[in-house]
């Protein structure tokens, strides 16, 4: 064997996916539930009251901002128990002692995390569906777009895996950062909607241009140019497959 | 005896911290079971974890089956089994899908006849749908064995593969090792019990602070270092050791009443010469109560090098 372990990756790939349905409390049922509390309060109660936004209904305007907001958390979550588990218990003895180098690895694993994320993302709109009406203006980029952002943050939940020495680093990325970050990103409002200078000072914010983004492929709707959202976010997922390239190479807090 | 794994000038130094390898050179043949021994904190995981890809090597080169490990690790690796020191498996996992991946990861296919094989031979079977975290101390440790047979490399490694299982276990468990050898596979192993290695290995190497100290087959090393001793307590006390005994490698007690032989070399030419020196004994009317004899461990010659080494 000295090409792409391929029958490696695909090991790894379904133990993990194997693990999220074990959680399958954690994993799937718990986003869900939140999620639809999200649509209960703000879709529901506090969404009767806005009516609509840029032409858009309440209800479905903050379909795509709740997506991404559940989509993060996960995803970044997911990806770094992925890789911290095997640190923390030394069941990594096995992985990094058999054939599988980068590569392999990022299949599996990110491969893992961005799969239960689809799924994820899926539940959440047919659970949205109960809840409001919604039409999505481009299907296909939406789909893309949410594989992009999917595979991105499983990525960096990865690096988040390999960098943190503690369960408090692992929860504190996307509790402290990633969720704040989100919810002033424009998910339940326009940006438009903020008076100066918070409508600029937003714009250093990189998760509107991810919020707009996927808003743009399920409304045609943007505060934000899209190709900006679309570059940062490639521009995201090239920098932290760079980084985890480089934990493998130096072997950095993997291996002695 | 041709070679599976060939360690040159290896060495493991840690930033601020002591020297884990110092220019360790070590050639394992094909077929053989291999010891080393070692206090603890002398290297042994170390050098293990060099060959198997934990551990990044400061310098020297490591080939296995004729590749380096450097460059060819993904062939390399695929032939090479390890069961770690630590308990360190997934604990919410079945035994199964446990030993199954493991083959994946490996990169073979599925084998499900290969994998109820692996499980039967470490009497497994029947816990093979039991979630790891239900199973005792030594029946994990059993699964850890299979998970790395679950790929039949050829060169496995074993870290202190008893430690912590009971007696029955143990000697159980050298039954499979030794089963693992006579179907050809190679086995390095590290082990506190000296017991373990005496029994099993057919070389040993004793390490300490990072140096090989020495390298040797088993048997020869316990001829070489090995002692037969015997005590003979005397009726009466003796002044002195009689000339017809002189020749005899003997020691006479404070108290003279305990003579003491140390023959040193093959044990069967040492313990011949002890049956010599009591008929010399007896000849010269010297009478003795009782005789106590002792024949030095391969961990007596391991305790004495790892003295002579500080």
């Amino acid at each position: 064997m000295s090409g792409l372990n391929l029958r490696g990756a695909y090991a790894i790939f379904s133990f993990e996916l194997m693990r999220a349905f074990r959680t399958f409390f954690q994993s799937i049922f718990a986003p869900v539930m939140t999620t639809s509390l999200y649509f209960i309060v703000f879709g529901a109660a506090i969404g009767g009251r806005m009516s609509h936004v840029g032409g858009v209904a309440y209800g479905a305007f903050i379909i795509p901002g709740l997506l991404l907001l559940t989509l993060l958390g996960e995803t970044t979550s997911n990806a770094s128990f992925g890789i911290y588990m095997p640190r923390f218990t030394g069941t990594i003895y096995e992985l990094l002692s058999a054939p599988v180098g980068v590569a392999e690895t990022l299949l599996g694993f990110v491969g893992a995390a961005a799969v239960k994320s689809l799924i994820l993302a899926a539940i959440i709109l047919i659970t949205a569906s109960f809840f409001v009406d919604y039409h999505i203006a481009h299907p296909f980029l939406a789909l893309g777009y949410i594989v992009l952002v999917a595979a991105a943050f499983a990525l960096f939940g990865f690096a988040l895996g390999v960098w943190a020495d503690g369960f408090e680093k692992l929860g504190i990325v996307p509790m402290l950062i990633l969720q704040p970050l989100t919810f002033l990103g424009g998910t339940f409002y326009s940006i438009q909607m903020l008076p100066e200078p918070w409508r600029s000072v937003a714009l250093f914010n990189p998760i509107v241009y991810l919020v707009n983004g996927l808003r743009w492929t399920f409304t045609g709707q943007s505060d934000v140019n899209i190709w900006i959202s679309f570059g940062l976010t490639v521009g995201f997922l090239v920098i932290c497959a760079s980084v985890i390239a480089w934990m493998f190479k130096t072997g950095w807090r993997l291996r002695s | 005896m041709e070679p599976i794994l060939e360690i040159s000038g290896l060495s493991k130094h840690y930033a601020n911290g002591p020297i884990a390898l110092d220019n360790v050179d070590l050639t394992i043949g094909k077929g053989e079971i291999f010891a080393l021994l070692g206090p603890n904190g002398a290297g042994k995981t170390t050098l293990i974890g060099a060959v198997c890809g934990l551990v990044r090597p400061s310098s020297g080169t490591i080939r296995a089956f004729g590749l380096d490990l450097a460059h060819d690790w993904r062939r390399a690796r695929a032939r090479i089994g390890l069961v770690p020191q630590e308990m360190a498996t997934d604990m919410f996992t079945k035994v199964i899908d446990a030993v199954s991946y493991s083959r994946g990861l490996f990169g073979l296919k599925r084998d499900p006849a290969r994998i109820e094989e692996v499980l039967r031979s470490l009497t497994l079977w029947d816990k093979r749908d039991s979630q790891i975290r239900h199973l005792s101390g030594g029946m994990k440790r059993r699964v850890l064995i299979a998970k790395a047979l679950a790929h039949d490399p050829e060169l496995l490694f074993l870290d202190e593969p008893t430690a912590g299982v009971d007696v029955e276990l143990r000697r159980d468990m050298w039954r499979q090792i030794g089963a693992m050898r006579q179907a050809g596979t190679t086995i390095i192993l590290t082990t506190h019990y000296i017991e373990e290695a005496e029994e099993m290995a057919d070389r040993v190497g004793v390490i300490d602070k990072g140096k090989l100290l020495l390298v040797e087959d088993k048997a020869k090393l316990m001829a070489r270092m090995g002692r037969v001793e015997a005590d003979v307590s005397l009726t009466a006390p003796l002044s002195e050791i009689p000339a017809a005994l002189g020749h005899f490698p003997l020691h006479l007690s404070d108290d003279k009443l305990t003579l003491t032989y140390r023959g040193a070399g093959e044990s069967a030419e040492a313990k011949a010469e002890l049956a010599q020196m009591i008929a010399a004994l007896v000849g010269a009317g010297i009478a003795f109560t009782s005789l106590d004899t002792h024949q030095s461990s391969l961990e007596d010659i391991f305790v004495d090098l790892v003295e002579q080494g500080k």
